[in-house]
């Protein structure tokens, strides 16, 4: 039965991932991507249908095991943001070797402007890096719709297929029409030939040549396919080439009839013949796209006819930073519309630790114990308690990737730098820091690791963290002395405590632990509440 | 019909939730709608924003240009100002007067009350007040709605089914508490 429902562009995904009968969607929590497996864990139609979403570890893991669902014939999902497509890299890359059986579809939500990252690296590269389609849906609706496409996309050439989204298509609700039937799930069967997923060097000489093969016939769907629409329009000054969230911003200052001819990509790999054709007529090629200008510099060697390419590069488009309606119609050279000065009354709001929040507690006693020290540097990481580097706290000196407190800090250690000190959080530390770890103490490194453990993923919204209550134990496991893995409670009470704890380990010269553990603020208020809840149930 | 909306505020202050009963009863009314949100990071007691676009044709952009909103509906009087250049030059301001001050170097407070009170189309409510005396000292966002449901182009009777919507998994106490505070804010507008 057709329905109707305003979801948001991460729930479109969702929903669509679901109807297209997925047995399982594989993540870890990263804004802006965390709503696709949340709205599958929330769904009751995903339950009844024993679809598997429990978050994964890492992003990594999550893109294995869709290939594992994918090796028996079944269809998975795997999402993540932008930068854990560097951690999944590995299993996505090979995989696209491998060819799938089942489809898989990895979904990675970018997000210009950084509003929650540390970067704005532009998906599209891997795709083109790994040889695989991609599809960037310009709303909602294309993103729901394009899940069953995909699905069928993948498993015909056997390739897994990547969608693109970027934070206002996956943080933007808008109508979404679709029907409530749930494809069923196909029989198990297994992937034929099979020796290209055994990619030992004999086998991955064969897997290679089919997989370019297959990126012919995948760049000739992108000639043929109504995904990718031609527009026409009058005045051959210009042509314009939009994708993405692009789209609409054009779309938004031209209205439906554009004075110039459009063509809009939502396939990749690039149709060069209709660029080509594009070029032929017009004078001027503009390009408009989200992100990185990956369109912008593939266009510059698809044409050799000395058309003019304009967009990101030129300075016509910002070449950094999201875009938006009033960008795209400066590059338009469409008349500026009147605007208010910005008040002298206003000043910046940044984020904060919440209030009674357990990383102020470590921090305020860090700081304590580092004020011996001169030019002290304490190596932290990515999620909340990366809020240590603003004031007051001023605590901490890296966040660069998940996992890297521990590495950076034995890197300095190993460098003749003394006391080295790495800050990660309980959901990074399972992430990526175990391995760190282990080669700390493989190394007897002469580092403290101080694991804020508040028992979630904060910063996404309190997700389970996959080493909740194992943190103590995953330590003493990988070689670290139980007698220098010490255990904490971040309250302002323990403050000498915690700063005495600090310097005793910072005075052992070898590898501690100390796991500095409360229940987040967030959760902590939601399991009360809950419990409340139940309790007057009873 | 064409209303372009930025609802503003501090993290934690409930405008989605403004923008969710919004988007129930513009359903209702058969409009097309595109809402953008920011989560993540900034929620962490930063200033959020969400674009809300409601048109009886349909909307290309998720994001409102500059100089084309016709409302501003802020739960903080500072984040109401912050979006001035998005406001057109006959659009409202409607916010709550109640400052939350969780900087040292938040602006005078007259300063920002003053500048507000300059503007020609604004309406300014203690919707903490208001959401109070009302008896719901949660609803001041559902008290702020109330206060800018003449403006807003939806009947308000359709607001009322969509705090209905909203609110009915919580109970019908909840759904009476809040259907109060969207009324003692509707009320409190038009004195």
């Amino acid at each position: 039965m057709k329905k109707k429902q305003l979801l948001l562009g991460d729930e479109a995904i969702a929903l669509g991932a679901i109807n297209a009968g997925i047995v399982g969607a594989y993540a870890y929590p990263g804004t802006p991507s965390t709503e696709i497996t949340e709205y599958i864990q929330n769904s009751p139609e995903a339950k009844a249908n024993n679809v598997f979403c429990k978050w994964c570890a890492n992003e990594k893991t999550a893109m294995e095991t869709a290939l594992g669902v994918s090796y028996v014939g079944r269809r998975a999902i795997v999402c993540m943001k932008h930068v854990g497509m560097n951690v999944a890299a590995d299993g996505f890359v090979n995989g696209a070797m491998a060819g799938p059986n089942g489809g898989v579809i990895v979904v990675v939500a970018d997000d210009p402007s950084m509003h929650s990252s540390q970067g704005e690296q532009d998906t599209r590269f891997y795709a083109k890096f790994a040889f695989t389609p991609l599809l960037e849906p310009s709303n909602q609706q294309e993103a729901y719709d394009m899940m069953a496409y995909g699905f069928e996309l993948s498993e015909k050439y056997r390739i897994p297929v990547l969608m693109r989204v970027t934070t206002r298509m996956a943080h933007s609700r808008a109508v979404v029409e679709y029907d409530d039937t749930i494809q069923p799930r196909k029989p198990l069967s297994y992937p034929e030939p099979s020796n290209t997923w055994i990619l030992l060097p004999v086998n991955a000489r064969q897997a290679y040549p089919i997989l370019l093969d297959k990126y012919a016939k995948l760049e000739q769907l992108s000639e043929e396919t109504d995904h990718n629409v031609y527009y026409d329009g009058p005045d051959r000054s210009m042509g314009i080439i939009a994708s993405g969230i692009a789209y609409n911003y054009l779309r938004e200052n031209v209205g439906g009839e554009c004075p110039w001819p459009i063509l809009k990509i939502t396939q990749y790999p690039l149709p060069k013949e209709r660029i080509r054709a594009l070029a032929t007529e017009c004078k001027k090629i503009m390009v408009m796209e989200e992100g990185q200008p990956f369109i912008e510099e593939q266009v510059a060697g698809i044409l050799d006819s000395g058309c003019e390419i304009v967009g990101r590069l030129t300075g016509d488009l910002p070449r950094v930073g999201e875009l938006n309606p009033d960008s795209v119609r400066a590059a338009l050279k469409l008349a500026p519309r009147e605007v208010n000065a910005p008040s002298q009354n206003v000043v910046p709001r940044p984020p904060a630790f919440c209030q009674g929040c357990g990383h102020r507690d470590l921090f305020a006693a860090l700081n304590e114990a580092m004020e011996r020290w001169d030019n002290h540097r304490v190596f932290s990481d990515v999620g909340c308690y990366t809020l240590g580097y603003l004031p007051p706290f001023k605590s901490i000196c890296s966040c660069v990737d998940m996992g890297s407190a521990i590495t950076l800090a034995k890197g300095a250690a190993d460098a003749g730098y003394y006391p080295a000190i790495g800050v990660i959080g309980d959901s990074t530390f399972a992430h990526s820091g175990i391995t760190g770890l282990l080669d700390v103490a493989n190394c007897n490194s002469n580092v403290v690791i101080i694991i804020s453990d508040n028992e979630a993923t904060g910063m996404t919204g309190g997700q389970e963290a996959a080493g909740t209550g194992k943190i103590d134990q995953i330590c003493v496991a990988v070689g670290i002395d139980p007698a220098h893995v010490r255990v904490v409670v971040p309250l302002p009470k323990n403050m000498e405590l915690i700063r005495q704890m600090i310097d005793e380990e910072i005075a052992y010269q070898g590898p501690s632990v100390i796991i500095s553990r409360r229940e987040c603020m967030q959760t902590a208020k939601r399991h009360a509440a809950a419990r409340r809840a139940a309790e007057s149930k009873k | 019909m064409k209303k372009d909306i930025i609802l503003a505020g501090v993290g934690g202050q409930g405008i989605l939730s403004i923008a969710a009963v919004i988007g129930h009863a513009a359903i209702k009314e058969n409009l097309y709608i595109k809402q953008a949100e920011v989560h993540g990071m900034s929620q962490r007691g930063g200033d959020v924003q969400s674009n809300l676009r409601l048109s009886s044709e349909p909307i290309a952009s998720d994001l409102i240009a500059r100089g084309c909103a016709d409302i501003i509906i802020s739960l903080e009087p500072m984040e109401a100002l912050r979006y001035l250049p998005f406001l057109a030059a006959d659009g409202w301001i409607v916010t709550n007067t109640t400052p939350f001050v969780n900087i040292p170097n938040y602006p005078d407070q007259e300063a920002v009350l003053g500048e507000l009170k300059s503007r020609k189309n604004v309406i300014l409510l203690d919707v903490d007040a208001t959401a109070k005396a009302a008896g719901n000292p949660r609803g001041s966002n559902i008290a702020l709605l109330g206060a800018c449901s003449g403006i807003l182009g939806i009947e308000s009777d359709k607001l009322e089914a969509g705090i209905r919507e909203l609110f009915a998994r919580k109970g019908e106490a909840i759904v009476e508490a809040n259907l109060a505070a969207f009324r003692a804010g509707q009320k409190a507008a038009m004195l």
